[in-house]
C-alpha cells in the first residue's frame, strides 16, 4: 500500500510540471504580461512607460526564461505571489476562503450523495415500474435546466418568496449555518439528475447479479439485499466518479458561492475574473489541479479499501 | 462579397446534414437504428423540436442589407423589425407600466419586452443561433480532434500513445470550468473563442473513449487480416476502424450538445460568455436575474431564456437517449 | 401426502419478441428424503420451474401466471413475497449452476453464511460462527475459508460453500440447478457424492435440475424430463433408464455414447426447440419426432399414466387416438429398446 502510494505521489509529478507548463504558455506566451497590464491600468491609452511601470511593480519585468523559471519554481513551492488587482498576498485569501469553501462543499457533498443513492437505490428496487419511470424522467427533466436557474430560481422562491432563509451572505460562527441551507439546498438539487440517473444504472447492474439471487434464495430480506448487497458492490464503481467530484465542487461552485456571497475561494476566483486578475487565476487553476490529482489518488485508495478483490502493490 | 459567403455556410451544412443522413439510411445498422428512433414517438418528438429550433437558427443566418450603409439583417430581424418600446411589458399587454403615465404598446410582444423596450420572444428566438453555432461549431472541433487523436493513440501504441495519454491526462487534471476560464481569460470573449475553449476541454472524453475502442478493434480478426494483406495503416484506420467507431461518436456527441449549451449559461454567468450585443440566452439570463429584485417582478424575460434553453436541452436528452438505445440496445437500461 | 407437489404451474416472461411461456403446465411430486432429477436441454424451462417455486422469477418481466406448489401442505403460490421469506433458505434451500458469481464478491464467506442463520434467527453472534464453521467443515471446506472472500476460492471450493449455506438451516427441500455444470469433471463427482451423503444424513428431499443423464443415473429416485415448458415423461430412474416411451426421451438415451453402438455414428436429435414465445399448438415434439403422424399436429397429447408410476406425454400411448399402423407401437418400441439398451449397459 505504501510503495502503492509512493509510486502514485510521483506519477502526479510530470502531470503537475505538465500543468504549470501550460499554464505558463498561456499567461506568458498567449497572452503576454504586457497585455495584462493593458487590461489593469485604468487609463485608455497608457503609456509604455505606466505599462513598465506597473509590470516593474507586480514583478513581471524579467526576460522569458526567467519568468519561466520563477513561474515552475514559485508553483512548485505553492508560493502564488500577490494579487495583480489587490496586491494582497494571494495565499491568505486562500486561507481566509479554504474554510467557508470546505462547508459549503462537504455540506452539499454529503447531502447530496446521500440524497443520489438514496433515489438510485429507490429506482433500482421499483425497476420496471411506474416509480422507477417517473425517477428516470423527473431525473431527465431535472438535467436539462441550467444550474444558473436553478441558483436563481431558488434563491427567489426560497429566500424571496417563501421567506425560509436569508437571501445571502455568510457569517463565520456556527451562525454560518443558517446561511449555508439554502445554497445547499440549491447545490444538492442542481446535481440531483445527473447523479441519480448515474448511479441507477450501477444499481440496476448489480441488482441483475447472480448473488441476488442467492441472497433472495437464502431469505435475506429484500431492504438488507439493497443495502447490503447492492449498494456495498455498487459503491465500488460510484467512488471512482465520486471522490473526483471534490475538487470541482470545492472550486468549481463559482456561480453558488458568488451568487450567495459566501467568501470561498469560488467567489475569489470570480473577483479574479471580474477583476482581470490573472495572478489568483493562475493560483487558482494549479490548486484546483492539485486538489484533483490528490481525489484521484484518494479514489484508487478507497477503491482497495472497498473491493476485496483489489489489492495495490 | 462577406455577405454572400455567410448566407452560403447554412445551406451548406443542412445539405451536408441531409446528404449524410441519406447516405447513412442505406447502411444496415444505421437503417435499423432509424427505424427503432421511427417508433419511438418521444424521441420523434424531440427530434421535431430539436429542428423547429435548426429552422430559427438557419433563418438567423440568413441575412442581407438594404444598401450598403444599412445594417445586415437576418430573416428573423425582418419579421420583428418594428419601432422600439419605451420600457418594460409584461406578455401579452397592450399597455407599458414602467412609465409613470401608462402608454399603449406599439406592437403585440409575446413575452413582453425588458427594460430597454426589447421584444423578449424576439431575443429569444436570437438566442437559437447562438446556442446552436455553440454546440455545432464545438464538436466539429472536438469531435475529428478526438477521433484522430484517440485512434492514433490506440492503433500506433507505445510512444505515441504516452505522449496522446499524457497530453490529454494534463488538460483532464485541471478542473474544467477553471480551464475555461483560464482559457477564456487570455482569449477574451467572443463566439469564436467560447467555441474554441469549449473544444479543448471537450474533446478529451470522446479522445479516451475512441481510444479504448480503437485498442479492442486492433486486436480484432478483421484487422489483422487487413494487416496481412499488406493494406496501409492510415487506411485500415479510416476505413476499417473508423466505421466501426462512429455509432459510439454519433452517441457522445449528442449527448454532450446539452452540455455545451448549458455551459454557455454558466460561462456569462461569469461575464465570460458571448459578447453583450450578440443574442444569447445566458447573456439573457445573467441580465435579467436583478429584475427579479424589481417591483412588480419582472419574470418574464429570465422565464422565456430558460424557458427556451430547458426545452432545447431536454430534447437532445430525450433524442440522445432513444439514439443510444436505438444504436445499441445492449448499452440501454 | 408428498413434501413437494407441483400442479399446472405457468410461468411466462415479457421479452422483446412477445410472452415467452419458459413453463406451461408442469406438474411433478417429491417424496421426504428421494431425489427428483428433472432433466431438459438447455431452454425447456427446467430452472425457470425451480425459481417459480421459491417465487424467484426475474422481476418484473417474469410472473408465475397460474398453477400450485404444494409443500407440507401449503400453497407457496398463494404466499406473499414476505410470507415467502421464512421459508426461504430455511425449508427449501437451493444452490444454483454460477459459483462463480453466486457469492457476493465484498463479503467474506463467513459472512455470507452467518447471514443464512442470522436473518432466519436460527442462531447468532458465536453460535453462528461455530455452525458455519462446522458447516464448512462438513463440506470438506478449511475453516480459514471463513475469513477469505470468494474470489481467493476455486470454483469447486465456492460450489462447496454454497452447499454449506444451503444446509446451514437443515432444510426440508434441497433445490439443486445445474449444481456441476460449470465446474471440472473431477470436481463434479465429489461434489455430487457431498450431496449424496447429506442427503442420507440429514432425510431431505433434493430437486435436481440437470441436463446430464450421467448424473441422474448417479443420484436420481426418478426423473422428470422437460420439453419446451412441459414434463413430457415421469419415471423411477430404474424404469426410464430401462424402458424410455417418450420419443424425446429414447432420441436424449440414443445420443448417449454407447458401447453397443461402437463404430456407429452418434445419433443426434434433429432440428431445435421450438420458440418459448410461440409454442406449437399440438405436440411439441412433433418435428423433430421421427413417429410423428396426423394427430401429432392437431391434438395436443395428454400426460397419459399409460403404467401408473411412468406417465408419458405422448399420442403413442394414447389408446383413443387413431394412429395409421406402420408396426404396432410395440414392436417400434422394442427396436428403439434394442438400440439403447447397450448404451445403458455400459
Amino acid at each position: 500500500m505504501f510503495r502503492y502510494l509512493v509510486r502514485r505521489l510521483l506519477y502526479a509529478i510530470p502531470i503537475l510540471v505538465g500543468v504549470s507548463l501550460v499554464t505558463f504558455l498561456l499567461f506568458y506566451c498567449v497572452f503576454p504580461p504586457e497585455q495584462i497590464a493593458r487590461r489593469n491600468l485604468s487609463a485608455k491609452n497608457p503609456t509604455p512607460e505606466q505599462i513598465q511601470d506597473w509590470l516593474t511593480t507586480h514583478n513581471y519585468n524579467h526576460p522569458l526564461s526567467e519568468q519561466f523559471q520563477k513561474h515552475m519554481s514559485e508553483l512548485f513551492l505553492l508560493r502564488f505571489g500577490r494579487a495583480d488587482s489587490t496586491n494582497e498576498p494571494i495565499w491568505d485569501r486562500i486561507k481566509a476562503g479554504v474554510g467557508p469553501s470546505s462547508l459549503i462543499a462537504a455540506l452539499i457533498f454529503v447531502s447530496a450523495l446521500a440524497t443520489q443513492l438514496f433515489l438510485a437505490l429507490w429506482s433500482a428496487y421499483f425497476r420496471g415500474t411506474y416509480v422507477d419511470l417517473w425517477i428516470t424522467f423527473l431525473c431527465v427533466l431535472l438535467m436539462s435546466v441550467v444550474y444558473i436557474v436553478f441558483v436563481i430560481a431558488g434563491q427567489f422562491l426560497m429566500g424571496k418568496i417563501l421567506r425560509l432563509f436569508p437571501l445571502a451572505g455568510y457569517q463565520p460562527s456556527w451562525s454560518s449555518f443558517r446561511f449555508a441551507v439554502l445554497p445547499v439546498i440549491i447545490g444538492v438539487i442542481s446535481g440531483l439528475g445527473s447523479g441519480t440517473r448515474f448511479y441507477r444504472t450501477f444499481m440496476l447492474e448489480e441488482v441483475n447479479q447472480d448473488y441476488v439471487r442467492t441472497a433472495r434464495a437464502k431469505g435475506v430480506p429484500e431492504s438488507r439485499i439493497l443495502f447490503k448487497h447492492v449498494l456495498k458492490n455498487a459503491l465500488i464503481p460510484i467512488i471512482s466518479s465520486t471522490v473526483l467530484a471534490i475538487p470541482s465542487l470545492m472550486l468549481g461552485n463559482l456561480v453558488l458561492e458568488s451568487f450567495f456571497g459566501i467568501p470561498g475561494l469560488g467567489s475569489y476566483t470570480v473577483d479574479a475574473i471580474n477583476s482581470q486578475d490573472f495572478a489568483v487565476v493562475r493560483a487558482m487553476v494549479f490548486l484546483g489541479t492539485l486538489l484533483y490529482i490528490a481525489g484521484a489518488i484518494l479514489t484508487d485508495v478507497c477503491y482497495a479499501i472497498a473491493d476485496p478483490r483489489i489489492r495495490l502493490e | 462579397m462577406s455577405d454572400w459567403l455567410s448566407n452560403i455556410i447554412p445551406f451548406v451544412i443542412v445539405i451536408t446534414l441531409f446528404v449524410v443522413i441519406r447516405r447513412a439510411a442505406t447502411q444496415p445498422l444505421w437503417a435499423e437504428a432509424i427505424r427503432r428512433i421511427k417508433r419511438n414517438r418521444l424521441a420523434l418528438m424531440a427530434l421535431c423540436v430539436i429542428c423547429i429550433f435548426g429552422a430559427t437558427a438557419f433563418c438567423d443566418s440568413i441575412s442581407w442589407r438594404k444598401d450598403k450603409n444599412a445594417p445586415s439583417l437576418s430573416l428573423i430581424d425582418r419579421a420583428f423589425e418594428r419601432p422600439a418600446e419605451p420600457t418594460y411589458s409584461a406578455p401579452f399587454a397592450t399597455m407599458t407600466f414602467g412609465e409613470p403615465t401608462p402608454r399603449p404598446l406599439l406592437g403585440k410582444h409575446w413575452f413582453g419586452t425588458d427594460g430597454t423596450g426589447q421584444d423578449v420572444f424576439y431575443q429569444t428566438l436570437k438566442g437559437c443561433r447562438t446556442a446552436t453555432i455553440i454546440g455545432g461549431f464545438t464538436l466539429l472541433i472536438a469531435t475529428p480532434l478526438a477521433l484522430l487523436f484517440g485512434m492514433m493513440a490506440g492503433y500506433f501504441g507505445k510512444r505515441v500513445d504516452d505522449a496522446i495519454q499524457y497530453s490529454y491526462t494534463i488538460l483532464d487534471s485541471i478542473p474544467n470550468i477553471l480551464l475555461l476560464v483560464a482559457l477564456l481569460m487570455v482569449m477574451g470573449r467572443g463566439l469564436p473563442q467560447l467555441c474554441i475553449a469549449l473544444g479543448i476541454t471537450s474533446w478529451v472524453g470522446l479522445c479516451r473513449l475512441t481510444r479504448g475502442e480503437t485498442l479492442k478493434h486492433r486486436e480484432r480478426e478483421y484487422v489483422r487480416a487487413a494487416k496481412a494483406l499488406g493494406i496501409s495503416n492510415i487506411r485500415i484506420l479510416f476505413r476499417h476502424i473508423l466505421p466501426n467507431l462512429l455509432p459510439l461518436v454519433v452517441i457522445s456527441t449528442t449527448l454532450s450538445f446539452s452540455g455545451l449549451v448549458l455551459a454557455e449559461a454558466i460561462l456569462s454567468y461569469l461575464q465570460l460568455g458571448v459578447a453583450q450585443g450578440t443574442g444569447s440566452w445566458g447573456n439573457m439570463i445573467d441580465g435579467a436575474r436583478l429584475e427579479l429584485a424589481r417591483e412588480p417582478v419582472i419574470w418574464w424575460n429570465l422565464s422565456a431564456a430558460s424557458l427556451a434553453l430547458f426545452i432545447l436541452v431536454l430534447s437532445f436528452n430525450i433524442f440522445g437517449d432513444a439514439l443510444r438505445d436505438a444504436i445499441d440496445p445492449r448499452l440501454s437500461s | 401426502m408428498p413434501l413437494l407437489k407441483v400442479e399446472n404451474l405457468r410461468t411466462t416472461i415479457r421479452t422483446r419478441k412477445g410472452v415467452a411461456v419458459p413453463v406451461d403446465g408442469v406438474s411433478f411430486s417429491l417424496e421426504a428424503g428421494q431425489t427428483l432429477a428433472m432433466v431438459g436441454e438447455s431452454g425447456c424451462g427446467k430452472s425457470m420451474t425451480a425459481l417459480s417455486l421459491l417465487q424467484l422469477v426475474p422481476e418484473p418481466a417474469g410472473r408465475i401466471e397460474s398453477g400450485h406448489v404444494w409443500f407440507q401442505d401449503r400453497d407457496l403460490l398463494e404466499l406473499t413475497w414476505e410470507e415467502m421469506r421464512p421459508l426461504r433458505g430455511r425449508e427449501i434451500a437451493m444452490i444454483f449452476q454460477e459459483p462463480m458469481t453466486s457469492l457476493n464478491p465484498v463479503h467474506s464467506v463467513g459472512q455470507q453464511l452467518m447471514e443464512a442463520m442470522i436473518v432466519h434467527g436460527t442462531a447468532k453472534g458465536k453460535e453462528a460462527q461455530r455452525r458455519a464453521t462446522e458447516s464448512l467443515d462438513r463440506v470438506g471446506v478449511r475453516p480459514t475459508a471463513m475469513k477469505q472472500y470468494p474470489h481467493e476460492l476455486s470454483g469447486g471450493m465456492r460450489q462447496r460453500v454454497m452447499i454449506a449455506m444451503a444446509l446451514l438451516n437443515n432444510p426440508k427441500l434441497l433445490i439443486a440447478d445445474e449444481p456441476t455444470t460449470a465446474l471440472d469433471v473431477t470436481v463434479q463427482a465429489q461434489i455430487l457424492q457431498l450431496i449424496r451423503e447429506l442427503q442420507r444424513e440429514t432425510d431431505m428431499a433434493v430437486l435436481l435440475i440437470t441436463h446430464d443423464l450421467g448424473t441422474v443415473a448417479e443420484v436420481a429416485d426418478h426423473v422428470a424430463v422437460m420439453y419446451a415448458g412441459q414434463v413430457v415423461e415421469n419415471a423411477p430412474v430404474h424404469e426410464l433408464f430401462s424402458r424410455p416411451l417418450h420419443p424425446y426421451t429414447q432420441g436424449l438415451f440414443a445420443s448417449l455414447p454407447a458401447r453397443a453402438r461402437r463404430g456407429q455414428d452418434l445419433a443426434t436429435l434433429e432440428g431445435r426447440v421450438p420458440d418459448s414465445t410461440d409454442w406449437p399448438i399440438a405436440c411439441r415434439f412433433e418435428k423433430r419426432c421421427q413417429y410423428s403422424f396426423a394427430a401429432c399436429s392437431a391434438v395436443p397429447p395428454k400426460f397419459q399414466p399409460a403404467e401408473a408410476a411412468h406417465p408419458s406425454r405422448c399420442h403413442l400411448y394414447d389408446p383413443e387416438i387413431e394412429r395409421p399402423m406402420r408396426g404396432t407401437p410395440r414392436e417400434e418400441q422394442e427396436q428403439a429398446h434394442a438400440l439403447i439398451e447397450g448404451g445403458i449397459a455400459s
